[in-house]
C-alpha cells in the first residue's frame, strides 16, 4: 500500500489545536449495578480516522462502541457525533452502522436482502436500492451471492456481507465489533487491507474494537490502549509501540523486558538506573522524575544487542547466559539469563543465509544497548 | 462389508416402523373395520365379526357386507357435522388465545437472567406434576357460581351478581388454554431462547424501530416454535373430551363428547368409530402441513 501510507502520514487532525472533533466522549462513565465498565473517560476521534480501541476482554471497549452505536446510554458524561448530543438519540436515529462480532446476519434471508435491509427502512425506491445493493456486492466481491443464504456462506464471505450490509446505508461512521476476530490468520491478514482501502474509498471514520494488537497496528491512525475502564494511552501505532507510557501498554503490544531499577540520577532525558545486574542508562518518557523512585527499563527485544564479546563503548552492556533460542525464520530469539537471574528476551534478525558459528545453549553472550533504544518508564 | 451395514442400517428403522405398526396401524384398522361394520345387539354390539375359523367364502361375504353406511349416516345429520365445526372453532379461538398469553410468557422467560430461566421454566412445567384430571376439576371449584373467582370478585366490588362461567363455552375456553399453555410455551422459548440477541440489535442499527424490529426479525424467526406450539395445543384441544365434559354445559358440543356418547350413552360402535376415522383425517391435514413447514423451516435455518 504505498499510495496508503503517503497519504495517510499526512492525517494528524489529533494534532491539530483547531480542529473539530467528529466523535468526542466527554467524561463518560458507565456503570453496570455495581461494576462500572468504562470510567470517567474522554476521547476525541477525528473525522476520516481509522481509530482502534484495543485492550484485553472486559475492559470497557466493547461497551463504548455500543454507547456509541446507541445500545447503551452513559451513566454519567455526555457523548458528541459531528458536535450533536447522542444522550436520547435511538439507534435508529443515529448516522453511524455497526458491524457486529457475531455479523448478526439475518438467517432468514438472503444476501441481497440482508444488504437491502437498511436502505429498505429508509424507504429507498427499489430501484435505487438494487442499484445500491449491486454496487455492495461488488465492492466485496460477492456477485454471485446475492441469492444465497447466511448459512451456505464461509465465514469469510459472512464478514463480507456483515461489511457490505454496515456500509450500504452510507453512514459517517461505521463501527466494527472484533470484525475479524472469527477469521483464519492468513484471511485476516487480507481482509485487514481490504478494510482499509474500504475506508479510504469511501472516507468514512471506522472507530474498531479489537483484542489484537497486531490487528490494530496494521490498520490505524491511532490506538487507544483501554485496561478496567480507561484508557491507559492513546496515540499512533509508532508512538505505542516506542514510546509507551506504562509497562501495561508497552507489554500489551508486542515483546517488551523490563528491567527494574532505583532512580540513582537524572540529566535531562537521561535517567540512570541503578538495578540488580548494574546501572542501566535509558530515555525518560515523563518530564521528571524523583531520584530513589522505583522505574523500570522498557527495551524490546529487537533493539538489544548481541555479541560474544564486550563491545567497545556500548552505553549499558550486560553479561548472560543463553538459556533458550527461538529459531522463527527471519529471527532468532534468544532468551539470556542475567547475573541476577533476569531472563532478558533478544532478537536477532538473520541476515545471513549461513552463520558459520551460531550462538549456542549455554554459551555466555554480551547484551548491549543504547540509551535511546529503550524507555524509562514510572508506572 | 457394504451389504452388512445396509442390513444395519435398515434394521434400526425397522424398529419404529415395527412401533407404528403396532400401536398406530393395527388398531387404526381395527377401528376402520368397525366403523365399516353394522351397528347389531350383541357382544360386542356390531357384525359381521371375523374368525380364524371362518372359511375363505365366509371370510370373503363378511368381506363384502363391510360399507359406508355409518359415514353416510354421519354425513346426513347435521349434529355431527356441527360437532365437527364446533370443535374445531373452539379448537382455533383457544389455539389463538393461547398463542397471545404464551408469546409473551416465552418471550419474557428467554429475555430473563441465565440464573432464573431453569426456575422459570420448572414453573412452567410444574402443573404437570399433578393429574390433568384433578387440575380440571380443580377449575369446577374456582369457576363455578359460589367459586374462588366470584367470590374474590364480589369481594373487591368489581361485580355485583356472580358470572356465570362454569357449564359455557367460556369456561372450556379457559380450561383449554389453561391446560395447553406450557405446550405453548416450551416451543416458542426453545426458539426464542437459541436466537441471537444481536440480530435484533442489528435490525435497530439498521433502522428498526424497537418494535420493528421485533416482528421483522423475533416474531419472524419464532414462527417455526409458533407452528410447533399452535399445532401441539390445537390438535389434542380438537379431539379434547374431559375438559368440555366437565367444564363446559349442555349446550357445548364438541367432537370427543359426541364420540363418547355414541360409545357408552348409545352402545354405537360403529358409529362411533366412524366419527374417530373423521376425526383422524380432519387432525391428519394440519399434521402434514406442520411436517412440510417445519421441514422447510430446518432447511433455512441450517
Amino acid at each position: 500500500m504505498p499510495s496508503l501510507g503517503s497519504i495517510r502520514r499526512s492525517f494528524t487532525p489529533w494534532d491539530d489545536p483547531g480542529a473539530k472533533p467528529y466523535i468526542s466522549f466527554q467524561n463518560v462513565t458507565k456503570r453496570f449495578g455495581s461494576f462500572v465498565a468504562v470510567e470517567n473517560l474522554s476521547l476525541d476521534v477525528y473525522e476520516r480516522e481509522f481509530f482502534s480501541l484495543l485492550g484485553p476482554s472486559g475492559c470497557g471497549k466493547t461497551t463504548l462502541l455500543r454507547m456509541l452505536a446507541g445500545f447503551e446510554e452513559p451513566t454519567e458524561g455526555e457523548l458528541f457525533l459531528d458536535g450533536q448530543p447522542l444522550k436520547g438519540v435511538p439507534p435508529h436515529k443515529r448516522p453511524v452502522n455497526m458491524m457486529f462480532q457475531s455479523y448478526a446476519l439475518f438467517p432468514h434471508m438472503s444476501v441481497a436482502d440482508n444488504i437491502a435491509f437498511g436502505l429498505k427502512q429508509d424507504g429507498m425506491e427499489k430501484a435505487a436500492r438494487d442499484e445500491r445493493v449491486q454496487q455492495m456486492l461488488k465492492l466485496v466481491k460477492l456477485e454471485e451471492f446475492a441469492r444465497r443464504k447466511p448459512h451456505q456462506l464461509s465465514g469469510g464471505q459472512r464478514q463480507r456481507v456483515a461489511l457490505a450490509r454496515s456500509v450500504a446505508k452510507r453512514p459517517k461512521l461505521l463501527i466494527l465489533d472484533e470484525p475479524l476476530g472469527a477469521l483464519d490468520k492468513k484471511l485476516r491478514e487480507e481482509t485487514q487491507f481490504e478494510l482499509m482501502d474500504l475506508q479510504q474509498e469511501l472516507g468514512l471514520t471506522f472507530m474498531i474494537v479489537t483484542h489484537d494488537q497486531e490487528e490494530a497496528m496494521t490498520m490505524s491512525d491511532r490506538i487507544a490502549v483501554m485496561d478496567k475502564g480507561i484508557i491507559v494511552q492513546t496515540g499512533t501505532p509508532v508512538e505505542i509501540y516506542e514510546a509507551p507510557n506504562s509497562r501495561y501498554v508497552a507489554d500489551f503490544i508486542g515483546s517488551v523486558n523490563t528491567l527494574e531499577g532505583k532512580v540513582e540520577s537524572s540529566n535531562g532525558d537521561r535517567v540512570v538506573l541503578d538495578g540488580p545486574d548494574g546501572k542501566i542508562t535509558g530515555a525518560l518518557r515523563e518530564a521528571a522524575i524523583n531520584k530513589g523512585a522505583t522505574a523500570w527499563f522498557a527495551i524490546r527485544p529487537e533493539k538489544i544487542g548481541i555479541s560474544r564479546t564486550r563491545p567497545e563503548g556500548a552505553v549499558n552492556a550486560f553479561e548472560g547466559e543463553v538459556w533458550d533460542i527461538a529459531y522463527l525464520g527471519d529471527m532468532t530469539v534468544l532468551n539470556v539469563k542475567l547475573g541476577s537471574g533476569a531472563v532478558v528476551q533478544a532478537a536477532m534478525l538473520n541476515r545471513f543465509r549461513l552463520v558459520e558459528e551460531p550462538i549456542g545453549y549455554d554459551e555466555r553472550v554480551w547484551l548491549t544497548f543504547g540509551a535511546e533504544s529503550g524507555i524509562v518508564l514510572d508506572r | 462389508m457394504n451389504i452388512v451395514s445396509a442390513i444395519k442400517a435398515r434394521l434400526v428403522i425397522i424398529v419404529p416402523y415395527i412401533w407404528l405398526l403396532f400401536f398406530f396401524l393395527l388398531p387404526f384398522l381395527l377401528v376402520l373395520k368397525i366403523a365399516l361394520s353394522d351397528l347389531e345387539y350383541g357382544q360386542p354390539p356390531y357384525a359381521p365379526q371375523f374368525s380364524f375359523s371362518d372359511g375363505w367364502g365366509e371370510f370373503w361375504s363378511k368381506l363384502t357386507s363391510l360399507d359406508l353406511e355409518n359415514f353416510i349416516f354421519l354425513i346426513g345429520d347435521s349434529l355431527y357435522i356441527n360437532s365437527y365445526l364446533s370443535s374445531l372453532q373452539i379448537a382455533f379461538v383457544s389455539t389463538v388465545l393461547t398463542l397471545l398469553i404464551g408469546f409473551p410468557l416465552a418471550y419474557g422467560m428467554a429475555r430473563a437472567p441465565d440464573g432464573l430461566r431453569p426456575i422459570l421454566l420448572m414453573l412452567v412445567i410444574l402443573p404437570f406434576w399433578t393429574s390433568f384430571l384433578i387440575r380440571v376439576y380443580a377449575w369446577i371449584g374456582i369457576l363455578k357460581q359460589e367459586g374462588l373467582l366470584n367470590q374474590l370478585l364480589l369481594w373487591l366490588g368489581l361485580i355485583h351478581t356472580p358470572l356465570e362461567i362454569l357449564s359455557t363455552n367460556k369456561a372450556v375456553y379457559i380450561g383449554i388454554i389453561y391446560s395447553y399453555l406450557p405446550f405453548m410455551v416450551l416451543p416458542i422459548y426453545s426458539t426464542l431462547e437459541k436466537m441471537d440477541e444481536s440480530l435484533v440489535e442489528a435490525a435497530r442499527d439498521l433502522g428498526c424501530t424497537r418494535i420493528g424490529a421485533f416482528w421483522k426479525v423475533t416474531a419472524r424467526l419464532a414462527v417455526p416454535g409458533i407452528l410447533a406450539g399452535c399445532l401441539l395445543v390445537f390438535i389434542p384441544a380438537v379431539g379434547e373430551f374431559v375438559i368440555p365434559d366437565l367444564l363446559g354445559g349442555s349446550g357445548t358440543l364438541m367432537i370427543g363428547k359426541t364420540l363418547w356418547i355414541e360409545f357408552f350413552n348409545n352402545s354405537d360402535w360403529t358409529v362411533a368409530s366412524a366419527l374417530a376415522i373423521i376425526l383422524l383425517i380432519v387432525l391428519v391435514v394440519p399434521i402434514v402441513w406442520f411436517q412440510n413447514a417445519q421441514a422447510r423451516a430446518t432447511e433455512q435455518s441450517r
